[in-house]
């Protein structure tokens, strides 16, 4: 009988995430029932760059997920009769998966693909006649380069050969890739290979199937040669406490992700509801949603933040029962921040709800419908949200990257995400004072930039596809 | 016109009230008055009587909302919420924590945030606008595809960098200007540059793009090819009409920010050391100071709401038709 | 935007051609005075005597007020010697019927020690309005009100000021002003316990304060302190309660400096506080300088105080002083420095790089955010790179007062003595973990090497410190070699089995051992504190959980005594080792008595030898109970000894007379400043690079030429067709 070596864990932001992922499919089947809603996917699939960043996005995809499956691992040094315990760190699939470079950690600070440390340090030589001598030197590093053993002089030569021996690979890995690409949509066209494969690099396919291609053939040739480097040496290097910079950079995807994600989600529900019983009912209600609106924006969106993320601190801090792990608290901060994220930001998308929806309450088979009794609710149901699904779609697009970038501000102000956990605020705040130093430490805050950047960007380039295909009133515009 | 200017006044007090109401209840959950004097008797021996002392002298012992020991209408006046918010609205702000005056303080800081954001904004307008008509007068070619994606890609850095960058290189390599520091008067000149510069360049993505469709909207208009088949050059069509016609949507969202340009910037102010508002907002909140957080919250909102009307006046400015009854 | 961009360009460029230093800070006209530059991060809160507990708040006052008595600035250890007192002052003592005793008399009979303290006369105050008198000499600025304060903004804006003589009645007037109920006095309710009748005088005053309106002067004259008198017009004599031979360290600090009573009446005028004119926001001295601008939002200027009595440079200190050119200005008439601005700098970056550039004649006294920015190099030790080197930035360190350390509180059940898991289970674990925090990597990669290891206590410099074998925590370590060597973390791990978590696990039920440490976000609770704790807990396989909260929350978790580890830190009030040990005071419990021993820690046999122990005169026979005490808390181990932060300061080459102070923070007046050098290395450091600029232009051009060409192209296009 095989012994289960690990405690599950559900943190609530796992579970919102799943839930995402599950409303995203269930959208993909509306969307692939609702004629209006596929004609714009199809845009948007033709749309280069939004094809492109979706290919990027993919990629961050994947590591989030990843790492919203989480387990405690079983402590090992277990004797018989003595029930199973477990570690109080919590561990996801992602670091199950780069456990390498999770646990390689330097004593501090080293260069991307050092072999040393950064800087020298006092290191006791004990001499023949058993005297202690003292020397400077740049220490050798734990881990990094440790397979090269003494013979350091091999360091450039060995990573050359790891790098082209990946990018080889990664050459192989693409051509199957885009050669089973190929036979696929041959067979679903039925038209011969060579003639699909001849349209595929011409670009000549509806679905933007080249910028797919070319995107992963980049990605591919950068990130395979990482992930060849990355066993055995550090490739971002390694911050203070000498942990490897590419490890905090991958976990600072998920924070994003969900920051950039949960927090539309949590309130969108409130913001369809609000912004729909406003526009449609109209009168008192209307004042009122109005009134509820108008005063929370009004209030310095930093302020109401701090204000809220003090509040929550506050009541995690008391209540430190509510939490079996450092993780767990951490992760309720960040779901907390999400919300406060969303009280200030649902307001604006609330508004747009209540315009457009004040506008098809006006129109004539809404109107008829009315006079043939039908309940208001199903009016709503039927007729008014699937109208406003785009405005919806769009939103969500449209706010991730902004959110993405706040949370970098909110962790700089000190009122972001729990100063525990990986987040790119978080690295830019530790990485900004590194500037300073003399050599300077540039590669934590190099790092961050770089991530941090590539996300963002193929957020923002998504979501103008996304917009473009959406926006009746865009179409025409570009 | 005015009669509805009157009424946008009166809706805002509710909203005002709202406005402490929410904010009030947040810090006093977040600090108990026990807090506030802790933290500003420091933490060196502190006795438990300095605190009551404290909290006396401030007027933090009476009860919150409803003083049910008060007669007549001290049940209302006489409780922290009155005392601390209610006097708001005459402009009274009260003391900071620290027993230093508010308002005076806001007054001495305006200057500094004004004399970074109105340069920022004023400028900061005049390049997107400029380099989003010259896009949309190169509609469909390469400088306008270049010139999105580099839009995008201005958009997608974190304000941090551009701070951490310009000061590094402009600053810190070139040495070109003072990397920090703030002086009154016109010496203040060379401390702006470089956060205006930064401030401009960490603008111009989101806000050239966003111009630049509302041209390209209009451009496809048909008046537009009215305009220019009647010959007119293609600089007459994109300021003459093109411009002045896509006010309204850029109005919408420019002058609601102006009277908040107030507030100053927090991260600008406290990286580049201007003793501004943001950085007194910033200070407060990490010194806790809930008397200078309440006041500020309450001047945003009002500006907010200010600047919600300015909005609906300029409308008319720009477009006769749009009239408010 | 074209014709904006290149505005800017040539205002550059414009800006490029007119000087060198395109990025000095200061105003053109400053250049080549005698002035010296240095930063502040926060801003002082107080800078009346009577509330100023800081260091923040001493770099400023410690050069406006003076107190009777100040630390030599050369000799160590610290030294205290007269300012305005003619001599330190000896206490007598009586005991309970009012008979004088020897100074060996034991602490028990001593009922009273007395203090007389003369200040010698023609000591003058620095001009205020508070001063001014007409003709008649009826005070100018007494009956001021509101209309009359219309025009003044500031306190320059009074258009008389005058002076007078210090007398041992200010001395008096601020000592009433230590209970004064409006001022909170941080030291208040420390005194009342000491000063006879302060405690009385409090209550006194309170009452006063209630009768009559907020916003009138409360006239501390006509209140009687029993315990301090005056003797004559230059005498004072404070009475204190029993003996408490630390006093004349407080007559060394700014609580003790002289108030007038007329600058008190002066500033409790209606309508003075509401534009800020206090004694919190202008202060009055006699000291060296004074306060000219007030700004703490972007600077403070302290000038030289025309008044300033006859004080010369030392010229004797310690071995070394005189090679290190410590001695040169020997005899010379301070202060040296005309005026000294300091800025407000909040940002670390910025703070650094301004310093690098010359801007900055010092770095300041090292306050945090300072800390972090300058990473002198990467490498764990304090030194300088070679670039600072040869611009000849001089890097001073010492020691401070202070002490940094992770307790345990003693009323948890699992890591605490009294119940639960038993006493000798946790004292083992307390010691396994002593040994398994590893506090020279800690300051090796968190301080770089900017501290020294823990062995008690007690920092070096502190009377009962001692060096080398004597002085080393033997739980913790072992002497070999010479040096205190760490004990490797098998013999921690085997303490950890012997109290019953072998291996981190518990003996009987296998359940992990789990410990919360509480801390605040700033402090300990930032990612990379907590990454390396969690390994140095990994080392006996403990789970370390942190919890970081803020400020506040902290405090009350500690005072309800809701923490398990926490950590903290602790920076001398005076250089005694009573300041120290009353952390770990029975009678301080945090929990039960709002003290300062945040442990809870409680020991009868440490509580009778620190009893011995506060009122004893420094000698052998104090040494012999400090090292039995520093012995019993090695082996108790109610904290994890951690570090004693070295102060470190950068100064460049033409700062003179810097010596490293840390009780004495009035040294602004010791220093002085090659004016002439500075000129020169700012300028030879701060040439402006221009090729950016250039490289900018010509971008521009080719983004807009082609543009323009094209447009020409179009336009002719559209015609033709």
């Amino acid at each position: 009988m095989s012994e289960i070596t690990f405690l599950p864990v559900l943190l609530w932001s796992d579970v919102l995430i799943w839930l995402l992922v599950l409303a995203a499919l269930a959208l993909g089947f509306l969307s692939s029932r609702n004629p209006l809603l596929r004609a714009a996917w199809q845009r948007v699939g033709r749309s280069r760059p939004g094809m492109a960043a979706a290919t990027v996005l993919l990629f961050f995809l994947i590591a989030g997920l990843l790492d919203s499956i989480h387990y405690r691992p079983q402590l090992p040094g277990r004797e018989a009769g003595q029930p199973p315990a477990y570690a109080v760190e919590v561990l996801s699939l992602l670091d199950a998966a780069a456990s390498p470079l999770r646990t390689r950690s330097e004593k501090t600070y080293s260069e991307p693909l050092a072999t040393r440390a950064y800087a020298k340090e006092a290191i006791e030589l004990r001499e023949a006649d058993g005297s202690v001598r003292q020397m400077r030197d740049f220490p050798r590093l734990t881990f990094g380069g440790a397979h090269l053993q003494g013979d350091e002089a091999r360091h450039d030569a060995d990573i050359v050969n790891r790098a082209l021996r990946a990018e080889a690979l990664a050459c192989a890995l693409w051509a199957a890739f885009a050669a089973a690409c190929a036979c696929l949509l041959a067979r679903r066209r039925g038209c011969p290979v060579h003639e699909m494969a001849r349209a595929l690099l011409r670009g000549e396919t509806d679905f933007a199937w080249t910028s797919v291609l070319s995107t992963l053939a980049v990605l591919l040739l950068l990130l395979l040669p990482i992930a060849a480097l990355c066993v055995d040496y550090h490739v971002f290097g390694t911050d203070k406490v000498g942990q490897d910079v590419l490890y905090q950079v991958l976990k600072s995807v998920r924070t994003a992700l969900v920051i950039g994600l949960v927090t539309t989600l949590v309130t969108l529900p409130l913001a369809i509801l609000l912004g729909i019983f406003a526009g449609y009912f109209r009168g008192r209600v209307d004042d009122l949603i109005q009134y509820l609106y108008t005063t929370l924006s009004s209030i310095p969106g930093v302020l109401l933040i701090a204000a809220a993320v003090l509040m929550m601190q506050v009541i995690i801090d008391t209540h430190p029962q509510w939490f079996a792990t450092a993780a767990e608290r951490a992760d309720l901060r960040l779901l907390a921040l999400c919300f406060i994220l969303g009280l200030t930001s649902w307001t604006s998308l609330c508004r747009l709800l209540r315009g457009e929806t004040l506008k098809l309450r006006e129109l004539e088979y809404i109107q008829a419908a009315h006079a043939f009794g039908v309940s208001d609710l199903r009016i709503i149901i039927r007729h008014i949200l699937p109208n406003l699904m785009h405005i919806v779609i769009i939103a969500l697009v449209m706010d991730f990257s902004s959110l993405v970038l706040a949370e970098a501000v909110l962790s700089y102000v000190g009122i972001g995400v729990d100063p525990i956990m990986f987040s790119f605020g978080n690295m830019i705040n530790n990485a900004r004072m590194e500037m300073a130093r003399e050599p300077m430490v540039w590669w934590s805050l190099a790092a961050a930039f770089v991530f941090m950047f590539a996300l963002v960007l193929a957020a923002n380039l998504l979501a103008d596809a996304v917009r473009d295909a959406f926006d009746p009133r865009q179409a025409g515009a570009a | 016109m005015l009669a509805y200017l009157v009424r946008r006044l009166l809706y805002a007090i509710p909203i005002l009230i709202g406005v402490n109401l929410i904010t009030f209840a947040l810090f006093f959950i977040v600090n108990t008055p026990d807090d506030m004097a802790r933290m500003q008797l420091g933490v060196k021996r502190v006795t438990a009587e300095a605190i009551a002392k404290w909290k006396v002298e401030r007027g933090y012992d009476k009860p919150l909302f409803i003083n049910a020991q008060a007669a007549g209408a001290g049940v209302l006046t006489d409780t922290i919420f009155f005392a601390k918010s209610a006097r708001m609205f005459v402009g009274d702000f009260g003391r900071a924590e620290d027993g230093r005056d508010i308002a005076r303080e806001i007054r001495t800081r305006m200057g500094p945030s004004l004399a970074i954001a109105l340069p920022t904004f004023i400028l900061g307008l005049m390049v997107t606008i400029s380099f989003a008509l010259l896009l949309a007068f190169f509609r469909a070619s390469p400088l306008d595809f270049w010139g999105v994606v580099l839009c995008v890609a201005l958009m997608s850095i974190s304000g941090l960098f551009y701070i951490i960058g310009g000061q590094f290189l402009i600053s810190k390599l070139w040495r070109l200007v003072p990397i920090s520091g703030y002086s009154g008067g016109l010496d203040a000149w060379k401390f702006l540059i470089l956060p205006v510069l930064i401030g401009i360049v960490s603008g111009i993505g989101s806000s050239a793009r966003w111009y630049r469709t509302i041209f390209l909207e209009e451009i496809n208009k048909d008046y537009v090819r009215t305009a220019r088949a009647k010959g007119l050059s293609e600089l007459a069509v994109l300021f003459g009409h093109v411009l002045r016609n896509a006010m309204i949507p850029i109005l919408t969202g420019v002058v609601v920010v102006i009277p908040l340009l107030f507030m100053g910037s927090l991260l600008t102010e406290s990286f580049f050391g201007i003793p501004g508002l943001g950085s007194y907002t910033i200070d407060a909140i990490n010194a806790q100071d809930f008397a200078v957080v309440r006041a500020m919250v309450f001047i945003g909102s009002v500006l907010y709401i200010v600047g919600l009307m300015l909005t609906d006046i300029s409308y008319t400015f720009v477009d006769p038709r749009i009239r408010f009854e | 935007m074209t014709i904006v961009r290149l505005a800017c360009l040539s205002l550059f460029i414009l800006l490029a051609s007119c000087s060198s230093e395109q990025n000095d800070p200061y105003p053109a006209s400053e250049r080549g005075k005698n002035i010296l530059y240095a930063a502040f991060t926060e801003r002082p809160k107080h800078l009346d005597p009577a509330q100023s507990y800081t260091e923040d708040e001493y770099t400023f006052t410690e050069q406006i007020y003076e107190p009777p008595l100040q630390y030599h600035y050369l000799k160590r250890p610290y030294t205290l010697i007269a300012a305005t007192a003619d001599t330190v002052p000896v206490p007598r003592y009586f005991d309970a019927k009012g008979k004088a005793l020897t100074a060996d008399a034991p602490t028990e009979d001593i009922a009273r020690s007395v203090y007389e303290i003369r200040i010698r006369p023609g000591i003058r105050y620095q001009p205020h309005p508070a001063f001014a008198v007409d003709d008649a000499g009826k005070p100018l600025y007494i009956d001021n009100d509101r209309g009359k304060l219309r025009g003044i903004a500031t306190i320059a804006d009074f258009a008389h000021s005058g002076s007078r003589e210090l007398v041992a009645d200010d001395y008096i007037y601020e000592i009433k002003r230590l209970a004064h109920p409006r001022l909170h006095s941080p030291i208040f309710g420390m005194m009342a316990g000491r000063i006879v009748g302060l405690k009385e005088l409090g209550a006194a005053l309170q009452r006063a304060a209630q009768d009559q309106p907020e916003e009138t002067w409360l006239d501390l004259d006509r209140f009687a302190l029993e315990g301090v008198t005056r003797v004559d017009r230059y005498t004072l004599r404070i009475t204190l309660a029993g003996k408490y031979p630390q006093f004349v360290y407080w007559l060394a600090m700014p609580f003790f400096a002289p108030v007038p009573r007329e600058v008190d009446r002066f500033y409790s005028q209606p309508g003075m506080a509401e534009k800020n004119l206090t004694l919190d926001w202008y202060p009055v001295g006699t000291g060296p300088y004074m306060l000219t601008e007030n700004n703490p939002n972007s600077r403070m200027v302290l000038a030289r105080n025309p008044n300033f009595h006859a004080e010369t440079y030392p010229c004797e200190g310690e071995a070394g002083d005189r090679a290190a050119g410590l001695l040169a200005d020997c005899g010379k008439a301070l202060p040296l420095i005309d005026r000294a601005i300091f800025s407000r700098e909040k940002e670390s970056i910025p703070y650094w790089n301004k310093f690098l550039q010359g801007y900055y004649d010092a770095s300041g006294i090292s306050s945090d955010s300072f800390d972090q920015a300058v990473r002198l190099n990467v490498s764990g030790d304090v030194q300088l790179s070679e670039e600072m080197r040869e611009r000849g930035i001089r890097l001073l360190t010492s020691v401070r007062p202070s002490t940094y350390y992770m307790g345990f509180n003693m009323l948890d059940p699992v890591v605490g003595s009294r119940d639960g898991v038993g006493e000798q289970r946790s004292v083992k674990l307390r010691q396994a973990l002593s040994i398994a925090i590893d506090q020279e990597e800690f300051i090796s990669i968190f301080m770089n090497g900017r501290g020294v290891a823990a062995m008690s206590p007690l920092p070096p410099g502190i009377f009962g410190y001692r060096q080398g074998e004597a002085g080393i925590d033997p739980v913790v370590y072992d002497w070999v070699d010479g040096k205190a060597k760490r004990k490797p973390v098998e013999a921690a791990r085997k303490l950890l089995a012997e109290a019953g978590w072998p291996d981190g696990r518990d003996a009987k039920t296998g359940a992990p051992l789990v410990l919360n440490l509480d801390t605040t976000s700033g402090g300990m609770g930032d990612k990379s504190h907590v990454d390396w704790l969690t390994r140095q807990f990994g080392k006996l396989d403990i789970q370390l959980v942190v919890r970081a909260t803020d400020f506040n929350r902290f405090q009350e978790k500690l005072r309800k005594g809701a923490v398990q580890l926490y950590f903290l830190g602790w920076n001398a009030d005076y250089p005694d080792p009573e300041n120290f040990f009353f952390l770990l005071a029975g009678a301080e419990s945090k929990v039960a008595h709002g003290g300062e021993n945040t442990s809870n820690y409680a020991s009868p046999e440490f509580d009778r030898l620190f009893a011995e122990m506060k009122d004893m005169d420094s000698g052998q026979q104090r040494l012999a109970i400090i090292s039995r005490m520093n012995r019993l808390l090695q082996q108790d181990a109610p904290w994890i000894f951690g570090f004693h932060p070295t102060s470190y300061t950068l100064g460049h080459a033409w700062l003179h007379n810097r010596k490293p102070t840390d009780v004495g923070n009035n040294s602004l007046k010791y220093q002085r400043i090659d004016v002439a050098l500075r000129e020169a290395q700012r300028r030879a450091w701060n040439e402006p690079v221009l090729w950016p600029l250039a490289v900018g232009v010509l971008v521009l051009l080719s983004v807009v030429l082609p543009a323009f060409v094209s447009y020409r192209r179009r336009e002719r296009g559209t015609a033709r067709s």
